[in-house]
């Protein structure tokens, strides 16, 4: 019975998701709310499933769960379920109100959760394009907005190539290693005394491959493209779960079957994370859409924490996974409070639109700025503990440069995400936005709290992430 | 575990400014009621820090008041907190500023309860800051100034206030955070982030410069020795006035602290090969920022300029890492504190009397208010040093200290000192003297009961400190002496030695 334990979180998901499919299309009426509450509380049963699910590997070695699996799925799990709750209001808004956005972001989940648990280059592959076509078609969502529909074209088109290069990546390794199981391709790694040409470039491919999807430069051309014409409320999932199980799954392959390789791919990774801080920091100077901003934002904060990869050790990968949880909670703050930018019905995306916020509705000011302080690394924010532990990563393992690149480029982020502040707080205005829903006040309620708050209980999530960790090194004990 | 009174200090503010956002009716109760929670937290805290003074024993070595609990602990990062000879002062004076700077704006009608809530805030970072003894705490209180600070400046600021609110910000955070680089490089190297134990914890030399570099980005920059002190003039000018009193008095310790708490302990070899620089820094700062301070068009800038002057001799004081050099420059920083703090008060009355602060609109005020004349001229002769107040007490131990290193160091401090007395001076001349000019529009009634109050205390106190300096100084002897014992033990040879072996 322990392959169906270990299998029915996702029997659980997938088979709902065919029940919400199947009633909203035999259904006469319109459910899409009903299915929208209904995937929010899936999630959460099946977070609870997660629990109870046993560690072990199954359909040999296809499929694995452990505590770093079990980590990874919760951050997906409760990235998915904020978009949700943010996007109902934000829907019906802008008439964009159908039964399938709920059921698309559910089969989205079940490709993260195959993606994170693969034990083999052909899960992998299974669960990434699942995940990708459901969240292309989310890109386009709003079909009759020419914006919506380019980001669409674009996102699928350059994440088609991806998938290419993702699949030569994988045939190369197949090809030089013998085998697709990620545990006999770290044997066949080990063996050899230098790696071979044709492994080194596979390595590759699959880095550039995942790289793409959590918009790493230079890799992330699609980025602000994609955030600033889909719907908002896709946009604060794209934001959040993709990132997470894309970045949980680059962890295991770079740290297990590529380990023994790691001297050849850490320059590489290094140089992700720098570019991916500076174009982050300089791409943002010059934006003026909200939106835009948070994709360059996005790009930066992948920087941070490709830099616990880079450190390629214990204390790196505890740093990353810390950050990433950290993230996910203010970027769903932050696009909550974007969400909520609407005027008479029309969602408004300009930061100038945001001047006299403070003095006209000061909750909402606060909660942003203390986002944007966050996202800055500004003490005693959450955001600043995700900084600290990465940047003690990355001094742990010696890249003294990297760590500098960072300690620049957070002074040159500072200064955009200190102009929305300045907007609200400092130039005068009235937004005059439309009054916000529970489903926005209880994310940016929440969210706002655990930052804040964060600083008074940080060791909860810093065990949890040792043991998360540890799954992935089980040779260094706990 | 005795009474937390460290922890209550420090939290009460953050209580204080919580309670003012439950709702409370109309905008005008809320305003009232957040004036009144503000100035009754702060006093509490005032009278908390009174009775730290009166139970620190001075005789101790080492930490009193000492607090610990979990933190992190998987990564042996606790909260810990202590006062010692060096620390206990600066939180007596964060505290007996924040009520005067709450006082001093009691007037402020736009959006009255953010702006208390800043301030009590404001409290909080900085007793915390002072009584932190864990590295993390100490770098998260010292950053997270930034917020209140930059909110106080840019929201309720002068004409230019966003450029210096965002200048200010950027400024500090990108000196700070080479900071957060070498915390993090000592965390890794001592396996802890305990200030006590990383004080004990050899650093090899050449690490130590690099870290010295991080320090004095940060500290410097907060400190604002030269040239590092650009964003000052800007932040100060235009605060509004009780920012710039938590500005000058108590934001601008904050550095001058971090080289007495990490620099000097932690990087003994490296302090001692910068000193020449800091040295000169420390001059620079004096003779330029003086002759800087003499063009001023503006009495606000003048009195800021004058605060990064002696900013200037506080760090010659601490770099002569004699007993007298430094006690000399705490003394200094307790005392500057206080005169800086009248000053910009006075600057304040002016204000808010309706006078313009350009030197060449005021004049003639020492017939028309004689007593905020009196005051003013007062804390001027305190500023420049006169014997009989604090100043000139600070002054002359850091000389003593200084022409006990070299000659040239306190000849040229000793230079900075007289061009100090010679713009403000000028200062006084303008202001109080000289013919009354276009002053149509101002009132030209005498000081009232509340400013009394806020200026009276603080006399009393620079003359007192003035007349028995002891009572300051027996107060950190022991732990300056312990610092000094520490750093001439670090630079024996002996230790070298030690070091070299792995």
């Amino acid at each position: 019975m322990t392959i169906f334990d270990t299998m029915l979180p996702i029997l659980f998901l997938a088979l709902a998701a065919m029940i919400m499919l199947m009633s909203g299309v035999f259904s006469r009426r319109d459910h899409s709310f009903a299915i929208t509450g209904a995937a929010i509380v899936l999630f959460a049963i099946t977070a609870r499933l997660m629990f109870a699910a046993p560690d072990g590997t199954i359909f040999h070695g296809l499929f694995i769960t452990n505590d770093f699996t079990r980590f990874a799925d919760l951050l997906v799990l409760m990235g998915a379920a904020g978009a949700l709750s943010l996007s109902v209001a934000f829907n019906q808004r802008t008439g964009i109100t159908r039964f399938e956005y709920p059921v698309l972001i559910v089969f989205a989940v079940i490709g993260m959760v195959v993606l994170i648990s693969a034990g083999d280059l052909l899960t992998l592959y299974l669960g990434f394009e699942l995940m990708s076509l459901a969240l292309y078609v989310l890109a386009a969502f709003a079909r009759y907005n020419l914006r919506s529909s380019e980001a669409g074209l674009k996102y699928f088109i350059l994440g088609a190539l991806s998938s290419g290069i993702l699949l030569y990546g994988i045939s190369l390794v197949y090809g030089f290693s013998g085998t697709t199981e990620f545990t006999g391709i770290a044997r066949a790694f080990t063996g050899s005394a230098s790696a071979s040409l044709g492994s080194t470039i596979g390595i590759v491919f699959v880095l550039v491959g995942l790289g793409f999807k959590i918009s790493a430069a230079p890799f992330h051309m699609w980025t602000p493209d994609v955030y600033e014409g889909a719907p908002s409320s896709v946009t604060a999932f794209f934001a959040t779960a993709p990132k997470v199980a894309v970045f949980a799954l680059l962890l295991r392959v770079m740290l297990g079957p590529f380990a023994p390789l790691f001297a050849q791919w850490q320059d590489l990774v290094q140089i992700l994370a720098a570019a991916s801080m500076i174009i982050g920091a300089l791409g943002a100077i010059g934006q003026s859409n909200i939106k835009r901003l948070m994709a360059y934002s996005s790009i930066g904060h992948m920087g941070y924490a490709l830099m616990g990869l880079a450190a390629g050790s214990l204390i790196g990968v505890r740093a990353t996974l810390i950050y990433l949880a950290i993230y996910v909670v203010m970027s769903l703050g932050t696009f909550g409070c974007i969400i909520a930018m609407s005027r008479k019905g029309r969602p408004v995306e300009r930061i100038a639109d945001l001047a006299g916020m403070a003095s006209e509705d000061g909750r909402y000011a606060l909660v942003l700025a203390i986002m944007m302080w966050s996202m800055a690394g500004i003490p005693p924010l959450s955001g600043f503990f995700g900084k600290f532990y990465v940047f003690a990563a990355a001094i742990d393992a010696h890249l003294n440069v990297l760590a500098v690149i960072g300690i620049i480029t957070s002074v040159i982020a500072a200064f955009y995400y200190l102009r929305v502040i300045k907007v609200m707080y400092f130039d005068a205005g009235s937004p005059g936005f439309d009054k916000r829903t529970a489903g926005i006040n209880l994310v940016i309620g929440v969210s706002a709290i655990a930052t804040v708050l964060f600083v008074f209980y940080p060791s909860p999530l810093s065990t949890v992430s040792s043991l998360a960790a540890h799954a992935l090194f089980p040779s260094q004990g706990f | 575990m005795s009474f937390p009174i460290l922890s209550l200090m420090i939290w009460l503010p953050l209580i204080g400014a919580a309670l003012m956002f439950i709702p409370q009716g109309s905008d005008a109760a809320s305003a009232r009621n957040a004036r009144w929670i503000a100035l009754w937290t702060s006093l509490i805290v005032l009278i908390l820090a009174a009775i730290t003074l009166v139970d620190f024993n001075p005789g101790i070595h080492g930490f009193q008041f000492t607090e610990t609990a979990a933190w992190i602990p998987q990564f042996h990062i606790a909260y810990r907190l202590g006062l010692d000879g060096i620390s206990l002062f600066f939180v007596a004076l964060s505290a007996l500023l924040t009520p005067i700077a709450i006082l001093a704006s009691w007037r402020e009608t736009r959006r009255v309860r953010d702006y208390m809530a800043a301030f009590l805030l404001l409290e909080t970072m900085t007793i915390g800051m002072f009584s932190a003894l864990d590295f993390l705490m100490f770098y998260i209180f010292f950053e997270a100034v930034l917020i209140p600070m930059y909110l106080i400046i840019g929201v309720w600021g002068g004409e230019r206030r966003i450029h210096a609110a965002i200048k200010f910000f950027i400024f500090t955070l990108a000196g700070s955070l080479p900071m957060l680089l070498a915390l993090v490089w000592m965390w890794h190297h001592a396996g802890t982030t305990d200030m006590i134990t990383l004080m004990h914890t050899p650093i090899p030399p050449h690490i130590q410069d690099w870290l010295f570099i991080a320090f004095l980005a940060s500290f410097g920059v907060k400190a604002a020795v030269w040239p590092l002190h650009t964003w000052l003039p800007d932040a100060y000018g235009e605060a509004p006035l009780p920012g710039t009193i938590m500005l000058a008095a108590v934001l601008s310790k904050m550095g001058a602290y971090g080289f007495l708490r990490f620099s000097l302990p932690m990087l003994p070899q490296a302090s001692a090969y910068f000193a020449p620089l800091m040295f000169a820094l420390g001059i620079m700062g004096v003779i330029y920022i003086s002759f800087a301070a003499l063009a001023q068009t503006d009495m606000k800038r003048m009195i800021a300029y004058s605060s990064v002057a002696h900013m200037g001799l506080i760090i010659v004081g601490i770099f002569t890492f004699t007993v007298i050099g430094i006690e000399g420059a705490l003394f200094q920083m307790v005392s500057h504190g206080l005169v800086i703090a009248a000053l910009f008060l006075c600057v304040g009355i002016l204000l808010a009397r309706g006078h313009s602060l350009r030197l060449d609109q005021l004049g003639g005020l020492a017939t028309r208010m004689p007593v905020f004349a009196a005051f003013l001229m007062f804390f001027v002769m305190a500023n420049v040093g006169l014997p009989g107040t604090s100043g000139f007490v600070g002054e002359i131990l850091v000389m003593i200290g200084a022409i006990q290193i070299n000659f040239w160091v306190a000849f040229l401090t000793g230079t900075g000192m007289i061009l100090s007395v010679m713009y403000m001076l000028v200062m006084v001349r303008r202001v109080l003297f000289d013919h009354a000019r276009s002053i149509a529009n101002a009132v030209m009634s005498d000081l009232s009961a509340k400013e009394w109050l806020m200026l009276a205390p603080l006399a009393i106190l620079v003359l007192g400190l003035g007349f028995i300096p002891s009572g300051l100084t027996t107060a950190f002897h022991t732990a300056v002496t312990d610092l000094v014992h520490a750093h001439v033990a670090a630079m024996s040879p002996l230790s070298h030695l030690a070091m070299a072996k792995p």
